[in-house]
């Protein structure tokens, strides 16, 4: 086998020099009742070719966002991965090494990660960001602990319904068997309803939690949640499953917010079914001692030169065992570097010009299709790449239909949403060209392609 | 005798942020293909303060640079103990990066992505088979969080038969995940002493019908096989408790034993560790759940499951604890511990745990003596020492940091926490003798060093980007992010 270096001769060096006389004998250790009898039932090795082609095989009967129109959204975004990304993070010497708990050999990983750490905190207004969390949908769940923690006992947090469906149930399995009461606060007009949720807000609530933009694509009023929220001694936990609004839209952190957590996927990121992503999770300064997950700061080496170190670790799980903040242990270190590369090749114009581009071209999408008789746009706020459409048939029945001319329409929002049975969740990227939007628009119509 | 000659490579980088030019760019975007429009004024925010404008080439060269001042499996051996740092192969790279893997949307309907499904489900059926467990989730996105996911499925089995037991009993040896994990579940920890492995009457003597669970690390973080593990979890069973098992050391067990089949009820896979995907710089990882039969209807849903012919995820699973993240799992580290698998084949898999023993075994023969070794049973695929041997008041810190000057990663230090300046190593089967015997003879002269001129592991490293790091500077007067007046 390719990875297995060793001759014949060399084991036998090896059994010499320990002093077995086989290989067996070292599993001496292991009683004869725990083990395995027989050989395990998996297919033979394969060879480099033969393993690729049974990959590429597997690989070909899935459908790439490329070969389609598709106008998928809902947590995962088809942006444009620049080149450079993908031959930066090819570079081994980043993505063979672990966790940098060595420093001195590890500046690679900590420089990139601290400016990470920086660039959150400039894109979500706030002053502290950690070396990221699994997803966008854990980070939530995250943030909903640390309200807990430092909310004082306190034992309620809202949920807004427009927050992305995955994320709620992610933040109900954390809160499964803890001291926790989650209340959803319903929507109105596609944006959380700020007057049931002030009558839900008491002094038993530890956080209000809603997306920005939320699930519908809609830019909610941080602000005004944020006012009565913390006037209410609260903390208000905004999730951006779509950040990139965040280079167009004032900022969670300029708005209020107390924690700002999210998915980084659309910063390069392949989609990839799905995972992996980034989350990403940002606080103001009180609640810097008591995030989860790994920090990296700088300091100073024997010499007096710059360097960073991973760093606040008695807050982790490795020092205070049961009583740590998380038992989280990764960052998610590539991608925290693929996002860092794709942020800094945009930089500060191009980020914005990307996020105007593609609220553009959705606003387009989102005018052309609520002209069409019998769609009605369902909702009347600002949002950003996506948005909802009430459509005249059953979501199943047309979605179907446009499937079969090549188009993925979006998603139906029925499962999650009983209200919304005929609602549509729409979304457009700058990935999306115009004749394709128009494709779409006249599909929806009825027309063929 | 090997010297420190002829190594090392140092370039200087700023931060980002202290390279940034007013207007220069590093993208090229499309043309806007429909009308301009933008959002009311109110709601749009300044430019992003701060935030970097580099050419393509400045975000090159900066990312370029910092690469060189890492070190990687494939710079050289890396026997962090615990972490499985083993080859992480090419053709998993190529295979994840495959556009029918990587550039496809978790919202897609099922019949449109049958191979993605398939190789999901042929993954669940194949880490079954090498643990023994009949149900596998590949939902959990790490390690921890496998331990999380396996927790709650214990708790929710409990429940489920009306009962509220609140504790679990974990070994003093075990990583700090088990218990920060189980407390996240709602669980009071209780810890129990291990003289190098588990004792039947100590567990006995704990296990009471308030117990839910024991978490055990088999082979543990001493690379010892729990020699009373089948008795152990007939006892737990008995008193009414589950056993859960940290998979973190699988790669000692491959073909030789399968937990499943001798009392252990859930265990969490780390695909990072044993299934040869990389740890890149500390993740993204996968940590895979193995149930046995009862806990299945537990497991997080959406699970994929096979009808007929074709391949889907099922949804209606009213037992289950919820999803952990969103969507199905780390998919692109999925494929590359399905790509490990097709190239190792089952008698791979087992020579790899073979070897990988083997390795540890030679290390600990070739080092045995000249450096302390506090638990003398026969180990299996790492193996700890402690500093007590070290000359001239050299601590295991200055034996790790020292072992850069010769251009090595260190092994894992002062962890587990029962042995006193602990130094664990764990080569994995990837080393070549060669590699090995070149570490071996560093830490013998460093050894020597300490006896003969302590100060050369004292002041080390001094062969690295940096040398020794203020650490209690840094999280007293923590410094989390660059702030333009730095500049």
């Amino acid at each position: 086998m390719r990875y297995l270096p060793h001759t014949d001769v060399e084991v036998q060096q090896m059994l010499d020099r320990i002093g077995v006389s086989n290989i067996d004998e070292l599993f001496s250790g292991i009683p004869e009742d725990c083990r395995l009898q027989k050989p395990l039932n998996l297919p033979t090795a394969k060879s480099e070719s033969e393993s690729m082609t049974m990959l590429r095989s597997l690989a070909e009967q899935n459908s790439r966002v490329s070969d389609w129109d598709a106008f998928l959204g809902g947590g995962a975004y088809n942006h444009f991965i620049p080149s450079a990304v993908d031959h930066l993070i090819s570079r081994s010497e980043f993505y063979t090494a672990y966790t940098p708990y060595q420093p001195e050999i590890s500046q690679g990983t900590l420089q990139a990660i601290f400016e990470f750490q920086t660039m959150i905190c400039q894109l979500t207004g706030m002053d502290v960001a950690n070396a990221s969390m699994y997803d966008g949908a854990s980070a939530c769940a995250e943030a909903v602990l640390l309200a807990i923690r430092a909310g004082k006992k306190r034992q309620k947090v809202l949920l807004s319904q427009a927050l992305n469906p995955q994320y709620r149930e992610t933040v109900a399995t954390y809160c499964r068997y803890l001291a926790v009461e989650l209340v959803e606060v319903p929507t109105r007009d596609g944006v959380t309803d700020q007057a049931v949720l002030k009558t839900l807000l008491d002094d038993q609530t530890a956080a209000v939690v809603v997306g920005y933009p939320n699930y519908f694509g809609q830019i909610e009023d941080l602000a005004a949640i944020a006012e009565f929220t913390q006037a209410a001694g609260a903390r208000l936990i905004a999730a951006a499953s779509e950040p990139l609004a965040l280079a167009l839209f004032r900022s969670p952190g300029e708005l209020g917010a107390d924690v700002v957590v999210g998915e980084g996927q659309s910063f390069g990121i392949p989609l990839s079914y799905g995972g992996p992503g980034i989350g990403f999770f940002a606080v103001k300064k009180k609640d810097m001692r008591v995030l989860p997950g790994r920090l990296v700061g700088e300091t100073l080496d024997q010499d007096g030169k710059r360097g960073f170190v991973l760093t606040l670790a008695t807050r982790e799980q490795h020092i205070r065992r049961e009583k740590a903040t998380s038992n989280i242990c990764s960052n998610q270190g590539m991608c925290t570097l693929i996002v860092g590369i794709f942020l800094a090749l945009h930089g500060k114009q191009g980020l914005r010009q990307l996020a105007e581009i593609n609220y553009a071209k959705a606003a387009y999408a989102r005018q052309q299709i609520g002209q069409l008789d019998g769609f009605e746009i369902a909702f009347s706020g600002e949002c950003f790449n996506e948005f909802v459409v009430t459509c005249p048939e059953p979501v199943a029945d047309l979605k179907m239909r446009l499937e079969q001319q090549g188009i993925l329409a979006g998603i139906a929002l029925g499962r999650d949403y009983q209200d919304l049975e005929r609602g549509l969740l729409v979304c457009v990227t700058e990935q999306n060209s115009r004749e394709q939007i128009d494709r779409l628009v006249s599909a929806l119509a009825g027309g063929t392609v | 005798m090997i010297s420190t000659e002829g190594r090392g490579l140092v370039l200087d980088e700023k931060l980002l942020f202290e390279q940034s030019q007013p207007g220069r760019i590093g993208y090229s975007l499309s043309a806007l293909d429909v009308p301009a429009t933008a959002p009311q004024q109110s709601l749009m925010r300044e430019e992003i303060a701060g935030f970097p404008e580099l050419s393509e080439v400045d975000v090159i060269r900066h990312y370029t640079r910092l690469s060189t001042w890492n070190y990687g499996v494939d710079s050289g051996f890396y026997p962090l103990g615990s972490c499985t740092m083993k080859y992480n192969p090419k053709v998993n790279e190529a295979a994840a990066h495959l556009p029918g893997f990587a550039e496809i949307h978790p919202q897609t309907p099922e019949a449109l992505n049958q191979g993605a499904l398939e190789l999901m489900y042929n993954l669940q059926r194949d880490l079954g088979e090498v643990s023994g467990f009949p149900a596998v989730t590949l939902q959990p996105a790490a390690g921890a969080q496998g331990e999380f996911t396996g927790m709650l499925m214990i708790r929710a089995w409990h429940e489920a038969n009306g009962q509220k037991r609140r504790k679990v009993i974990i070994p003093d040896t075990a990583h700090g995940t088990n218990p920060a994990s189980a407390a996240l579940c709602g669980y009071e920890v209780i810890t129990v002493a291990s003289d190098g492995v588990l004792s039947k009457d100590d567990i006995a003597a704990l296990m009471d019908d308030d117990v839910a669970a024991l978490m055990v690390t088999n082979p543990n973080t001493l690379g010892l096989f729990e020699a009373d593990i089948r008795a152990i979890c007939d006892l737990v069973h008995e008193r009414g408790g589950l056993v859960y098992a940290d998979g973190a050391n699988l790669n000692a067990l491959m073909g030789i034993s399968r937990p499943g089949d001798i009392g252990i009820d859930v265990m969490h896979f780390n695909l990072h560790k044993t299934f040869s995907t990389p740890h890149g710089g500390g993740g993204p990882g996968a940590g895979p759940v193995g149930v046995v039969e009862k806990l299945e209807p537990f497991l997080p849903k959406p699970v994929v499951i096979k009808e007929g012919d074709s391949y889907k995820f099922d949804y209606e699973r009213p037992d289950s604890i919820g999803r952990v993240q969103s969507f199905y799992g780390h998919f692109g580290i999925l494929v590359r511990a399905y790509s490990y698998i097709l190239s190792m084949g089952g008698e791979g898999l087992k020579r790899a745990t073979e070897l990988a023993v083997l390795n540890a075994n030679y290390i600990r023969a070739r080092l045995e003596g000249e450096y302390d070794l506090p638990y003398k049973q026969r180990s299996l695929h790492e193996v700890v020492f402690s500093e007590k041997a070290l000359a001239n008041d050299c601590h295991t810190l200055d034996v790790a940091k020292r072992l850069i000057d010769y251009g090595y990663h260190p092994p894992t230090i002062y962890f587990p926490l029962v042995v006193p300046g602990a130094l664990m190593v764990e080569p994995t089967e990837t080393e070549s003798k060669q590699v090995i015997d070149e570490f071996c003879d560093a830490l013998l002269t460093i050894a020597e060093e300490a006896k003969n001129n302590p100060e050369l592991l004292k002041q080390a490293p001094v062969r690295a980007k940096v040398r020794r790091l203020d650490e209690a500077t840094a999280a007293r007067k923590p410094k989390l992010r660059w702030e333009p007046d730095q500049s």
